[in-house]
């Protein structure tokens, strides 16, 4: 928003800030939502967002309380570092890297992979894919049904070879995904869900497939590892 | 006097209610500067005059303040880290960070301190809500495409939190001394040991030695209670003032709405919320 109207008054620059009185009104160019939405209902924050607010505070505290009654936090022996614990699991959060770990040396699961990973989150806002989020099937259509499954045979392939298994918990969500892609292509009916996949980005399906494949990484991790990371059943052998 | 300071009413009635004589005197006068939030005025000074308030604007948007649309997931994050500032204090009264002191503290915080399990507890379960909240707060803002311009490095600044947040769980972990504790944190730290070239650097600063030991502790007690929490603080408060300074909860532009009809009986025109003495306010 660039402002035409000439100032009234005579600049008048200096250093002492009694001498020189300046009023500065400095408006931002980019467009704020609050200065664009003129007509959009509003309410007192006071007291409508305060009370949604302190509800949210009171449950969640609550529920926190209700868990910290119900379940103790774990407690093993003391630290042994003579008696390794068999698996040597690392927090959940870390799970899914551990479940790389099974299939990379370190130096790709625990610090490329990770890298690229946290570098990808962070530049997210500043490539154009992600910012316009076209719908992927707006153009191109058959370049595009080539290109999906050109790009889920590569990744599988990647994923079948390089690993020291092939690493299926993310062959998995990379054929879910494709899948999910084509669906609009597939499937040639008048719903409402077709068309929602089909008005999908290019951005919202790399970073669902990144989703999916963490979840899953972790899950695996956590539930299904057991002793030397052995695949194991967590309603057969327990949870280790 | 101050302009946006009420005259106490003139004794019109002859009777003061109790929230009259609470409320309407020099000495909660001097605390809250504004009178009962009865009217639009005192409500809007209510969030203007407060510090704790002043993040959110005078009138919030009924989109932005719609639960489906965040399910409040930022703001759960911060009253988790709050639960966890406050345990954690708590629990720093009976810890020391040595070993095999600090095992013995957690069997005195189990069967001698009082309700010292409850203690550990909210602070152990705050702790992994926090870590699974950030994560969906940040899935959240991705769907949303809350990250485009303006507010791109906020989305950055998040993805620090998020880290902030990973690194705060981590060294809180080894902090037990148990061996759940012990060996978590030594198979995460045999992943930074991997880094090409400065791997055994890396390991050897976290560690303060070549394996997890009292030194580590100490190290992570430090990282966990002092350095990481200011860190976070810090930063989280530039992005919550990130986002205001943005125009508040992003709202696609293009959003067909169904709630942009004229509102209920306790939606506010954009008129009416200026009221008298506090004209030359910027109420917005």
């Amino acid at each position: 928003m660039k402002s035409n109207l000439k100032p009234e008054f005579e600049v008048v620059e200096g250093t002492d800030a009694r001498q020189v009185p300046v009023r500065l009104l400095v408006v931002q160019e980019e467009a704020r939502p609050a200065v664009e939405l003129q007509d959009e209902p509003v309410v007192m924050t006071f007291p409508h967002l305060f009370v949604r607010e302190l509800i949210a505070l009171v449950a969640a505290s609550l529920f926190i309380v209700v868990i910290s009654l119900l379940f103790d936090a774990p407690l093993e022996e003391l630290a042994n570092p003579q008696k390794t614990p068999n698996p040597a699991k690392a927090p959940w959060y870390f799970l899914g890297l551990q479940e790389l770990l099974h299939y990379y040396p370190p130096v790709i699961s625990g610090v490329v992979l990770p890298g690229l990973v946290v570098t990808a989150l962070a530049v997210i806002p500043y490539f154009n894919v992600n910012v316009q989020r076209t719908p992927f099937w707006a153009t191109h259509k058959p370049q595009k049904i080539v290109g999906v499954l050109v790009a889920t045979g590569v990744v599988t392939l990647i994923f079948y070879i390089t690993g020291a298994h092939p690493i299926w918990p993310l062959i998995g969500p990379t054929w879910l995904i494709g899948l999910c892609m084509l669906l609009p292509v597939l499937v040639r009916a008048d719903l409402r869900v077709l068309r929602w996949v089909e008005t999908r980005s290019l951005a919202f399906w790399i970073f669902t497939w990144f989703l999916v494949a963490a979840v899953v990484m972790s899950v695996i991790g956590v539930f299904f590892r057991g002793p030397a990371w052995s695949f194991t059943l967590p309603w057969v052998d327990g949870i280790y | 006097m101050h302009p946006n300071r009420d005259e106490p009413n003139p004794p019109t009635s002859p009777k003061k209610g109790l929230v009259e004589v609470l409320t309407d005197n020099r000495v909660t006068r001097s605390v809250i500067r504004h009178g009962y939030p009865d009217t639009n005025r005192n409500r809007a000074l209510v969030v203007f005059s407060n510090f704790f308030l002043h993040i959110h604007p005078v009138k919030a948007r009924v989109r932005a303040i719609a639960f489906p649309r965040t399910f409040y997931l930022g703001g759960l994050s911060a009253v988790m880290f709050f639960i966890l500032v406050v345990t954690g204090l708590l629990l720093m009264f009976y810890y020391h960070p040595s070993s095999p002191r600090a095992y013995e503290d957690m069997k005195d915080l189990r069967f001698v301190v009082s309700a010292g399990v409850f203690l550990r507890n909210l602070h152990r379960w705050s702790a992994h809500a926090m870590v699974a909240l950030v994560f969906l707060h940040m899935v959240r803002v991705f769907y949303a495409g809350a990250y485009r311009p303006p507010r791109e490095f906020n989305w950055v600044l998040g993805v620090v939190l998020f880290l902030l947040t990973v690194l705060l769980s981590y060294t809180g972990y080894l902090l037990p001394w148990d061996q759940l504790a012990y060996w978590a944190v030594t198979v995460g730290t045999r992943m930074a040991q991997a880094t090409p070239v400065i791997g055994d650097e890396i390991s050897f600063l976290m560690l303060g030695g070549h394996s997890v030991d009292s030194n580590t502790l100490v190290r992570f007690f430090v990282l966990h209670c002092v350095l990481l929490p200011t860190v976070l603080t810090v930063v989280l408060a530039v992005h919550i003032w990130r986002v205001r300074k943005d125009g508040g909860i992003y709202i696609p532009p293009d959003e067909r709405d169904e709630t942009l009809r004229p509102g209920g009986e306790d939606t506010v025109s954009n008129e009416v919320v200026v009221a008298p003495n506090a004209e030359d306010e910027e109420l917005q």
